[in-house]
């Protein structure tokens, strides 16, 4: 897509080589910024199973982003504007009690419907608009300002000092509210605040791999951690990783071919997912043949 | 209604009993109440479920609330948990209005077990009893100024040893059977030490055997740690060979007293308004007979997974 040139297949002159373009430092620096936030996030995401919300908020931010470039600014900001608004609609909406997701699902599917319909408007109004909006959707590493990296560290930054005071508590509050709130944990504070969290993830996500294939960082590379071990610091080290593989995986292969990076981190996170799937489920196999590395995988403490 | 003014304590520990003067801290805990209702009334969604209910509950006591579906039982012990305030009375925990010492009062509510997929040890969920509602991340051990977090790992581990839980407690919980998870829980109640315990229906998903060695367990605990138990139950047999006190909730009014005395035919016929018979099995089994409730169904009233 960019050059002529295929990849030297040496992992050091192909980085040298895409390094030497400054869009592709920036996309990188902004790549791994935005693996990482997502990771995070969608461990807890999926932890608290949330990923109903966490998809209709990517779907948010996709008029969002139209909207901004229809009234000619940065497409971050629409992103932002867009999944902030979300959360808080969808925060809104009354819980069923303890672990009764029904009245939030209803309402954020409705959510979810009236965004992708005015991201079409926008789309309509704003003519000629067609490469732009597969770029939206899909994904797009060209031209991402020096100004839209910073803005994104800051973003991770703040978003992840937040998480790192609340995590434990939303933690109890995602697998036992009804005892967290008994041991006074604010567990309705927390669910919003996860929810903003969550929606500034997505939006931050969203710009590299588009708003339809940001489940790729936010629920692939938890999803699969956690198929591969239970121990919950060694999957939250695990999900990051796998994250800032699949990205830098992705904007490589992007890089050298003309398809668009969504797809690419996508088909790396899914193909990932798919190992660790298989793992799991030889992994009780492997144990009833050998006992001794069943106590050697089980004994292993944090 | 006084359930016990005596210190049941008295003649089952004749040790404590003795006139030796005891540290000011554990003297308190035996003289002041767990729980103190007086003249108390609830309402739930503008209905009113019990009233006038008069309880005392005090350290090491093992009380049962029994009654009919819908009569409030969780309510009560909501109301305890001070997530619910009284229509009209008063209701006192550990010296303080409820809701206070929340640190104090390990608490299972009615479940729900976890979902099969849910990827988080057994040792994980006992620790947040301890300490997830402290703000923060839970670091690793090894991380600088762990000796708090020793320490607290090593309370973990003891009460899953004292719940017979250790042999699993490094597995995944979704992975675990009810009667696996339900002890997991009990550890996660006591982690913190509690000197209440309030247990909603915790044999309600256990087989036979699990109820009678769960039932144990919570008496043996009550009992050793001197930790007040209140208990709202569906079945009153694998808890009846261990409990002081029984709290029948029904319709009608409500009756406070040991088993032998609130589980009879008269009481529960006077409670209930129609003819009821209470039959002693030949292994000391209660057999309710004529009871509105006591279809042998069990109605899951909230939502979430059944069991």
């Amino acid at each position: 897509m960019i050059l002529a040139v295929g990849p030297s297949w040496n992992p050091i002159i192909d980085l040298q080589q895409m390094w030497s373009f400054p869009f592709m430092v920036n996309a990188f620096r902004a790549g791994s910024i935005v693996a990482v936030l997502a990771s995070v996030l969608g461990a807890f995401m999926v932890l608290r199973r949330q990923s109903f919300a966490g998809h209709t908020l990517s779907v948010i931010g996709f008029p969002g982003a139209a909207g901004a470039v229809l009234i000619g600014v940065s497409a971050s900001y629409g992103y932002f504007a867009f999944c902030l608004a979300g959360a808080l609609l969808i925060a809104a909406s009354p819980r069923a009690g303890p672990g009764g997701y029904s009245e939030e699902s209803a309402v954020t599917g409705a959510v979810q419907s009236f965004a992708l319909a005015c991201g079409f408007l926008f789309v309509a109004l704003y003519k000629g608009f067609l490469n732009g909006i597969n770029a939206l959707l899909f994904g797009n590493f060209l031209g991402i300002t020096t100004g839209q990296v910073a803005l994104l560290g800051v973003v991770a930054a703040v978003s992840l000092t937040v998480l790192g005071m609340i995590g434990r508590p939303l933690a109890f509050a995602s697998i036992d509210p009804d005892v967290a709130s008994a041991r006074q944990v604010p567990v309705r504070a927390l669910s919003v605040a996860f929810l903003v969290l969550l929606a500034t993830a997505v939006a931050a996500a969203s710009q590299i791999t588009g708003t339809l294939l940001v489940f790729a960082l936010l629920v692939m590379p938890a999803a699969t951690a956690q198929a591969l071990t239970a121990l919950p610091l060694r999957a939250l080290a695990l999900t990051v990783m796998i994250g800032l593989i699949v990205t830098w995986l992705g904007l490589s292969a992007a890089y050298y071919t003309p398809f668009p990076v969504g797809f690419f981190i996508t088909s790396f996170a899914f193909t990932g997912y798919l190992a660790a799937q298989a793992v799991q489920h030889a992994r009780p196999r492997w144990r009833a043949a050998s006992p001794a590395a069943s106590a050697s995988t089980t004994g292993i403490t944090r | 209604m006084n359930a016990h003014p005596l210190n049941p304590e008295a003649s089952r520990e004749p040790y404590h009993a003795a006139s030796i003067p005891l540290p000011r801290a554990a003297d308190r805990r035996l003289v002041e109440p767990v729980v103190t209702l007086r003249h108390a009334a609830a309402q739930r969604g503008g209905r009113q479920l019990w009233r006038a209910l008069d309880l005392t509950v005090t350290a090491g006591e093992f009380v049962a609330v029994l009654g009919p579906n819908g009569v409030g039982k969780s309510t009560l012990v909501q109301v305890i948990l001070g997530a619910l305030p009284l229509a009209e009375g008063e209701v006192r925990v550990l010296g303080g209005p409820a809701g206070r010492a929340h640190e104090r009062i390990g608490y299972l509510p009615q479940r729900r077990s976890f979902d099969s997929s849910l990827r988080v040890r057994g040792r994980d969920i006992v620790q947040l009893g301890l300490d997830g509602h402290r703000w923060g991340l839970p670091l690793p051990a090894w991380w600088p100024g762990g000796a708090a977090r020793r320490a607290a790992s090593a309370r973990v581990g003891e009460v899953i040893d004292l719940v017979g839980a250790s042999a699993y407690a490094e597995r995944p919980v979704g992975e675990l059977s009810g009667g696996e998870q339900q002890r997991l829980l009990i550890a996660q109640a006591l982690a913190p030490a509690p000197e209440l315990l309030l247990l909603d229906e915790p044999l309600d998903s256990l087989d036979l055997p699990n109820q009678a060695a769960v039932a144990a367990l919570i008496a043996r605990i009550s009992r050793t740690q001197r930790v007040a138990v209140m208990m709202v139950a569906h079945d009153v047999n694998p808890i009846l060979p261990h409990l002081d006190t029984v709290v029948y909730l029904a319709p009608g009014g409500s009756r406070i007293g040991p088993p032998g005395q609130v589980v009879t035919g008269p009481t529960l016929t006077q409670l209930f308004g129609t003819p009821i018979e209470v039959l002693t099995a030949s292994d000391g089994r209660l057999v309710v007979i004529g009871q509105p409730d006591r279809s042998g169904v069990h109605v899951q009233r909230r939502s979430g997974p059944q069991p």
